[in-house]
């Protein structure tokens, strides 16, 4: 390069045909790492989804059993008399009349789920004409057996090493010719909350724990941030003040998210008394942390808006509030909502301040409102995957695709309103 | 728009603060290691009373006490697990308070060290433990930095293989309890350390509880079902876990024999296998008429149908005490006898 150079000083631009090609050769490598990069990117996250895909849609099905059920007439309502549980293993034990021993009985019961009872309780206040009919019903099959069936328990293991034993594969097998086996859609995992049980566990809590605790946190991060960022941006002298408040808001986007979780604990719940465990906690301690970000964001929006917008309507008169809320913040929202979208999905998968409020924890109760104590979906997600249970490692990866989804149709959300607000000039 | 939504904030944080107080439901705090067995109780419990279903966190024993010990009132949580006994100082503090304590042990849990079946099980004492896993290791009369790389160079017979273990953070009770029960009780098993603690036991705990930081010894998650994934993938790995997750992947897994015992329910059980420990609950006898159903939840925890031999809680891998101290802390528990120490 350098010998080049006292030569095209001296004759102007060297447009040989070497360079030339040297430019292009450099512009098309440039163009080609780019699309690498993308191309890695997409790869990564094809790997991603394919794992967790691949790991987590069996958790859609679930095995189900058909079992007869004399609903006799004895069983009489209110349904809170009846022994159900009993029905259910006297159901069961009629397809196995050959099963004596008190120790085979409890192996038979355990290729059931332990909730059946209450599933026929629910059958019979769903159809109270059932009473005093013999009626073929679905009910639920163990996680080990719905393991089985979906490959994930080997027969050729040693018998002293499988989650069933090779009775209850007979039986299983019984059951299997007689058409008493089959795989259903997994609606109790969009109906239900947390269970210790796998084949009884349910995202609806989680899922509804999400969207309380981000109600919250939009609610009052979003009013605060804009206006943060409109009046440092359109009104605060610039000053030292306003020096020391920047940087500071860029130090706190920053900060570690455990410790918003510790002022949380300190001052949310043991000065303001706001109680444990549940979404207003939660939403507030989220809002905390993802201030900052929605301060930034808005602010280099509100900076995007040309101040040639600004000039005209003062020119015409207008005031400054006028000016910002007529004009600049209009042409400002789009992008402020991309701010809001990011802040708010950066929420979602958020753990460990909520950790130190009590969030992290197990809770059955779908909740109801904003004071029930509730979890979210990354924390059911954490929690799931602790679990010994190898059916919840499907339930995880089932887990993780609902969070997926919901982050999406909140991006989805986002781009809609941004569309719609969206002005151009 | 932006009125409304303060507008709503408003309202929605006026309508919590007056809400905050009154409960009816059971808080339960503590130890990862009993969440398994506490949660299962709580979910019997919620469909088989007519009281709500406990809330029961994850938050480890010794943040568990730390809640539980800071005052009577609630706004603090009415039960602690924990997977070791309450400590001294931890009582005094809750005796601070005047906080009345009963104490529940439930149950026993054996950490085991577990491979792959692909390979053989590992047989190792104690002492191999310590040798392997700790920072120091007195060699030749004097403590040196852990040399050893391969479990060989530890001894002949065991595999000449690195030495690569996952195990649990220091944050976690079964991490406490490891460092406890197999490599304190490996650091005795040399004359030069069980001098040192006799003369000065700060200092040999500080070389018992060391774990190397080498790389030999991996900080995975505390009892996670990938660490199980992680030994199928590699055979040469070691982890270290509870007991349950040996016994629902018994298919993938063996547990490594440690000074000649297998971790088997029936070794745990009698006492025989040396790396076990009892599981307790807390329970705070001011709270006890004023939370609606904890003397109810005690008496469903020490019911057979739960802890027994063929209670739930066995499903769920916890293993039983032996039935005569079930029957004399059933009686204690449902009593509420108070913990003194």
């Amino acid at each position: 390069m350098t010998d080049n150079m006292p030569r095209s000083i001296q004759s102007g631009p060297d447009l040989s045909a070497a360079r030339i090609a040297r430019r292009n050769r450099s512009e098309r490598w440039f163009r080609q790492l780019g699309i690498l990069a993308i191309g890695s990117a997409l790869l990564m996250l094809a790997v991603l989804m394919t794992s967790i895909t691949s790991k987590g849609y069996s958790a859609f099905w679930q095995t189900q059993i058909a079992i007869n059920v004399n609903f006799a007439s004895s069983d009489v309502l209110p349904t809170e008399k009846v022994n159900f549980r009993g029905l259910a293993r006297r159901s069961i034990r009629a397809l196995f009349p050959d099963v004596k021993s008190r120790r085979d009985k409890r192996a038979l019961y355990k290729l059931f789920s332990n909730g059946i009872g209450y599933e026929l309780r629910d059958a019979i206040q769903r159809d109270p004409s059932l009473l005093g009919q013999s009626k073929r019903i679905w009910v639920k099959a163990s996680a080990d057996t719905d393991m089985l069936v979906k490959g994930f328990i080997e027969r050729a293991v040693k018998q002293s090493d499988r989650r069933l034993s090779d009775k209850q594969l007979t039986w299983f097998d019984r059951l299997e010719k007689d058409g008493r086996i089959a795989k259903r859609f997994n609606l109790t995992f969009f109906t239900q909350a947390d269970s210790r049980e796998p084949e009884q566990a349910g995202i609806l809590g989680a899922l509804i724990g999400s969207i309380l605790t981000l109600s919250v946190t939009l609610l009052l991060v979003f009013p605060v941030g804009v206006a943060a960022a409109i009046y440092l941006e359109e009104f605060a002298p610039k000053n030292r003040w306003s020096d020391v408040i920047e940087v500071n808001i860029n130090n706190l986007a920053a900060v570690p998210s455990i410790v918003f979780g510790l002022l949380g604990l300190a001052v949310l719940l043991n000065w303001v008394g706001l109680p444990r465990s549940t979404p207003i906690a939660g939403g507030v301690v989220l809002a905390l942390m993802t201030l900052p970000t929605i301060i930034i964001s808005s602010r280099s929006a509100l900076k995007a808006v040309p101040p040639s917008i600004r000039e005209a309507a003062i020119g015409m008169g207008a005031s400054p509030l006028q000016t910002v809320s007529h004009h600049v913040l209009p042409l400002a929202m789009p992008g402020m909502m991309t701010g809001a979208i990011i802040g708010m999905a950066q929420a979602l998968g958020e753990t460990a301040p909520l950790l130190m409020i009590g969030m992290v924890a197990f809770i059955v109760d779908v909740p109801g409102g904003f004071t029930d104590a509730a979890t979210v979906l990354p924390v059911q997600i954490f929690l799931w995957a602790d679990a010994p249970e190898r059916a919840f490692v499907e339930k995880t990866s089932a887990a993780i695709m609902v969070l997926v989804a919901f982050l999406i149709a909140m991006n989805l959300f986002a781009i809609l309103m941004r569309k719609k607000f969206e002005r151009r000039w | 728009m932006i009125k409304k939504t303060i507008a709503l904030a408003a309202i929605a944080l006026t309508a919590i603060a007056t809400t905050a107080e009154a409960r009816d439901q059971i808080r339960i705090v503590g130890s990862s290691t009993v969440f398994p067995f506490a949660t299962a109780v709580a979910e019997q419990f919620g469909k088989s009373s007519p009281f709500k279903t406990p809330v029961v966190e994850s938050t480890g024993s010794g943040g568990g006490m730390k809640l539980f010990c800071a005052g009577i009132g609630l706004g603090h949580p009415d039960i602690t697990n924990a997977s070791r006994r309450i400590k001294n100082s931890e009582f005094k503090k809750c005796t601070a308070k005047g906080i009345r304590i009963t104490e529940v042990k439930f149950g026993f849990d054996g950490i085991v060290l577990a491979n792959s079946k692909k390979t053989a099980a590992l047989k190792i004492s104690k002492k191999q433990i310590f040798q392997a896993l700790a920072q120091k290791v007195p060699m030749n009369g004097k403590l040196v930095d852990n040399p050893y790389k391969k479990w060989s160079d530890i001894d002949p017979s065991l595999p000449a293989t690195k030495i690569e273990v996952l195990g649990p953070p220091p944050t976690s009770g079964t991490r406490d309890a490891f460092v406890e029960l197999a490599m304190e009780g490996g650091a005795k098993k040399f004359p030069s350390l069980k001098a040192l603690r006799k003369k000065n036991k700060k200092a040999f705990k500080a070389i018992a509880h060391a774990i190397r930081e080498d790389g030999a010894f991996v900080e995975a998650g505390e009892n996670d079902n990938l660490i199980v994934q992680k030994l199928e993938a590699n055979p040469a790995t070691t982890g270290i876990f509870g007991f349950s997750f040996l016994d629902q992947n018994g298919d993938k897994i063996q547990g490594a024999l440690v000074d000649d015992t297998s971790p088997t329910f029936e070794n745990i059980a009698g006492g025989k296998y040396g790396v076990s420990r009892s599981l307790f609950f807390y329970v705070k006898q001011q709270h006890v008429d004023v939370v609606p159903g904890i003397k109810e939840f005690v008496r469903e925890f020490t019911a057979e149908k739960a802890w027994g031999e063929d209670g739930y809680l066995v499903d769920k891998g916890l293993i039983p005490l032996p039935a005569a101290d079930r029957k004399m802390i059933s009686s204690s528990a449902n009593n509420l006898s108070q913990l003194n120490m």
